[in-house]
């Protein structure tokens, strides 16, 4: 039985602007499980959300698609025309974002947001069941229904973020794409919140691709992480081998970066250098320049991604 | 809805000190414009103990407190004096002409928000693209035409050559005022006692003196819907819409032009008195008896009462509009009420 949900291959998308053309994913293939959840962390910049975007093709103009597929159980989103992709939104595919104030429409109640929703995707639903529907959603996510009326505005973080879940799943999608959920959350709240993230997972049989630069965040949650460089993958793994035996320099790297992680490494040590302009990338591989253990194949030929104990992981070390 | 009600009420309140500054700077500037009233309404060559005995009779020999207050008094009475030309009060001359204004105005700034949003909100969705330039170009051409040229062209091409539309007045002669004067408001007027033919004359009248206004300041509105709409479109609900799979045309003109619209409306208030200086000079153009040909005819006959009057009236109605405005913009958008 084939139980993958995703399947991105060789993904490539730019963005052309005036001094040339930003590589903000280059070469990305990616699957994903039914029912797992993939962490994708990264530095800012790598093209974390260029990637969540490039699924649900919500690329910005001059944004676009430049070569690969993207596979949502077997069928192409790259190459589906307008109309089958905005089915896919929402129903199929939800996202949410980093900032929950200004992902919702400060004119409109809550309560008229999914109506919207639902009377979008579900012909024939009047505005009374929509209304029950959201209801029930609020308070499964323990939010009192009296809510609905309200404007976004007159609520707290953590539960406009939890609004916008529900709005997210209340059509019962089965790929969640979380950007940076809880980056405007204050801890105790993002604690709460990733809490709830993992019971909707188990509940709804949830896919989610969880976008952070938190790699607490995806310790806490993750089945497996992606970590993303230079608008390429760096390491694929399951979480705990990620954490625990970090195979790629620049995961490596990464995770000696930050403090609250339990390691064996005895010190701090941030990284040096800084990432890559993807507009005139470097040659071979795009940490050869920041890299510690840089040998002469990594500034000529890019690597390929080898099979290592498990990990997927683009480097020449283990060629 | 309690809130919007407290919200209404306190800014109702507001309105009145705003509508005080004003009386006073009409009551100043008036007082120290060069000139005076008493000997250029008597000619220049009135012996003096005559002008002293009009001045006595005017009350202008009263200290200038004095006839501050009384002319406050006055106003808050909706007592506008007595015109110094003719034997009429002041109130019962703008009560003959206001509302051939508002009408004008009104379909005005009808055809103007219609133009401008609707088109600014096209070229924003259609950015870069031809449709975009187009609306562009037309609005900077449309704003830096002045609006009695303006007039002059549609007289000209519609009125002349192609001989389509009539090029003054508010009726054609036969259907010409009071067989049917109840309100004023032509348009309504003629519905009231239902005389379709009446109607389709008033319209067919107002048709180019209306145009004239809209046209002439749409071209600033659609600048500011395309730049708001610019904005808005960028803003993460706008994309949290599109990943809810939420239709582009909705998403356009309805998420996003009711959030570009807040500072539109308050340009609106903004604009009522650049759109009273463009009725003037529309009015003068079209021979529309509205305040504005009122004013004009009263300048040269220096009239000050009623030239004061028409001021004042002006005055109160882009108070009244800026009211009205901000509490449409409190019923968009909620965050206001709070
Ligand atoms: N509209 C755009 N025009 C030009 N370049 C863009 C545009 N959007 C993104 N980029 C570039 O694409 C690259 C990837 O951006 P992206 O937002 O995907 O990064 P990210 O990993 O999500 O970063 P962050 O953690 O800061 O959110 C960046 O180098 C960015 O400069
Ligand atoms: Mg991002």
């Amino acid at each position: 039985m084939n139980n993958t949900i995703l399947d991105i291959q060789d993904l490539k998308v730019e963005f052309p602007i005036n001094i040339g053309t930003v590589r903000a994913v280059d070469g990305v293939s990616l699957k994903l499980n039914q029912g797992e959840v993939m962490g994708l962390v990264g530095e800012s910049g790598c093209g974390k959300s260029t990637l969540g975007f490039s699924i649900l093709r919500l690329l910005r103009p001059p944004g676009r698609i430049a070569s690969g597929r993207i596979l949502y159980h077997g069928r192409d989103i790259v190459s589906m025309d307008e109309k089958e992709v905005l089915k896919l939104r929402g129903r199929r595919i939800a996202m949410i974002f980093q900032d929950p104030l200004t992902s919702l429409n400060p004119l409109f109640s809550i309560g008229r947001q999914f109506v919207e929703t639902l009377q979008t995707h579900e012909k024939g639903i009047n505005k009374k069941q929509a209304i029950l529907q959201a209801e029930s959603m609020l308070e499964s996510l323990g939010i009192s229904k009296e809510r609905l009326q309200e404007f976004p505005h007159q609520m707290s973080g953590g539960m406009r973020q939890r609004i916008m879940i529900g709005m997210g799943l209340i059509l019962n999608p089965d790929l969640l794409i979380a950007d940076e959920p809880t980056t405007s959350l204050d801890v105790i709240v993002e604690a709460q919140f990733l809490d709830l993230l993992a019971d909707l997972c188990r509940q709804y049989n949830l896919t989610i691709i969880l976008i952070t630069h938190n790699l607490g965040n995806v310790a806490q949650l993750a089945d497996r992480i992606t970590v993303m460089y230079g608008g390429t993958l760096a390491e694929v793994g399951l979480s705990g081998d990620i954490f625990h035996t970090p195979l790629h320099p620049y995961t490596q790297g990464l995770l000696a970066s930050i403090p609250n992680i339990k390691l064996d490494q005895p010190e701090l040590s941030p990284m040096e250098g800084s990432p890559p302009d993807l507009v005139n990338p470097p040659t071979g591989c795009v940490f050869h320049p920041r890299c510690p253990q840089v040998m002469d194949i990594c500034t000529r030929q890019r690597p390929p991604a080898f099979q290592k104990n498990g990990h997927q992981v683009s480097c020449w070390l283990y060629r | 809805m309690r809130h919007l009600a407290k919200y209404i009420i306190t800014r109702t309140l507001l309105t009145i000190p705003m509508v005080l500054i004003l009386l006073s700077i009409v009551f100043l500037v008036l007082r120290i414009m060069p000139g005076d009233p008493v000997s250029s309404m008597l000619g220049g060559h009135a012996p003096e103990k005559v002008i002293e005995q009009k001045k006595e009779e005017l009350g202008l020999n009263e200290p200038m407190a004095v006839q501050y207050v009384s002319y406050l008094w006055q106003v808050a009475h909706l007592d506008l004096g007595e015109s110094m030309v003719f034997k009429q009060r002041v109130t019962t001359a703008i009560a003959d002409k206001l509302p051939a204004t508002i009408e004008l105005t009104a379909c005005g700034m009808i055809i103007t928000l219609i133009l401008g949003v609707f088109l600014g909100a096209y070229a924003a969705d259609r950015r870069r693209q031809v449709q975009d330039s187009m609306i562009r170009l037309y609005g900077i051409v449309i704003y830096c035409i002045p609006v009695y040229w303006l007039g002059l062209m549609l007289q000209l091409i519609f009125g002349i050559w192609l001989d389509v539309m009539p090029i003054a007045g508010r009726t054609g002669p036969r259907v010409f005022a009071s067989t049917f004067e109840q309100t004023g408001f032509y348009l309504i007027d003629t519905l009231l006692i239902r005389d379709f033919a009446a109607l389709k004359d008033v319209m067919i009248h107002l048709t180019l003196p209306a145009f004239t206004l809209g046209l002439t300041l749409s071209g600033i509105f659609i600048r500011l819907t395309r730049a708001n709409m610019l904005d808005v479109l960028k803003a993460d609900y706008i994309i949290a819409a599109e990943a809810r799979g939420i239709r582009h045309s909705r998403i356009v003109y309805r998420h996003a032009l009711k959030n570009a619209f807040i500072p539109i409306l308050t340009m609106m208030g903004l604009q009522v008195a650049l759109l009273m200086a463009g009725a003037i000079l529309t009015e003068t153009t079209f021979s529309w008896p509205g305040m504005g040909r009122l004013l004009l005819e009263r300048i040269y006959l220096r009239d000050y009462p009623t030239i004061q009057g028409v001021i004042i009236v002006f005055a109160l109605i882009v108070a009244g509009v800026s009211l009205v405005v901000d509490i449409i913009y409190a019923m968009i958008d909620p965050r206001i009420r709070y």
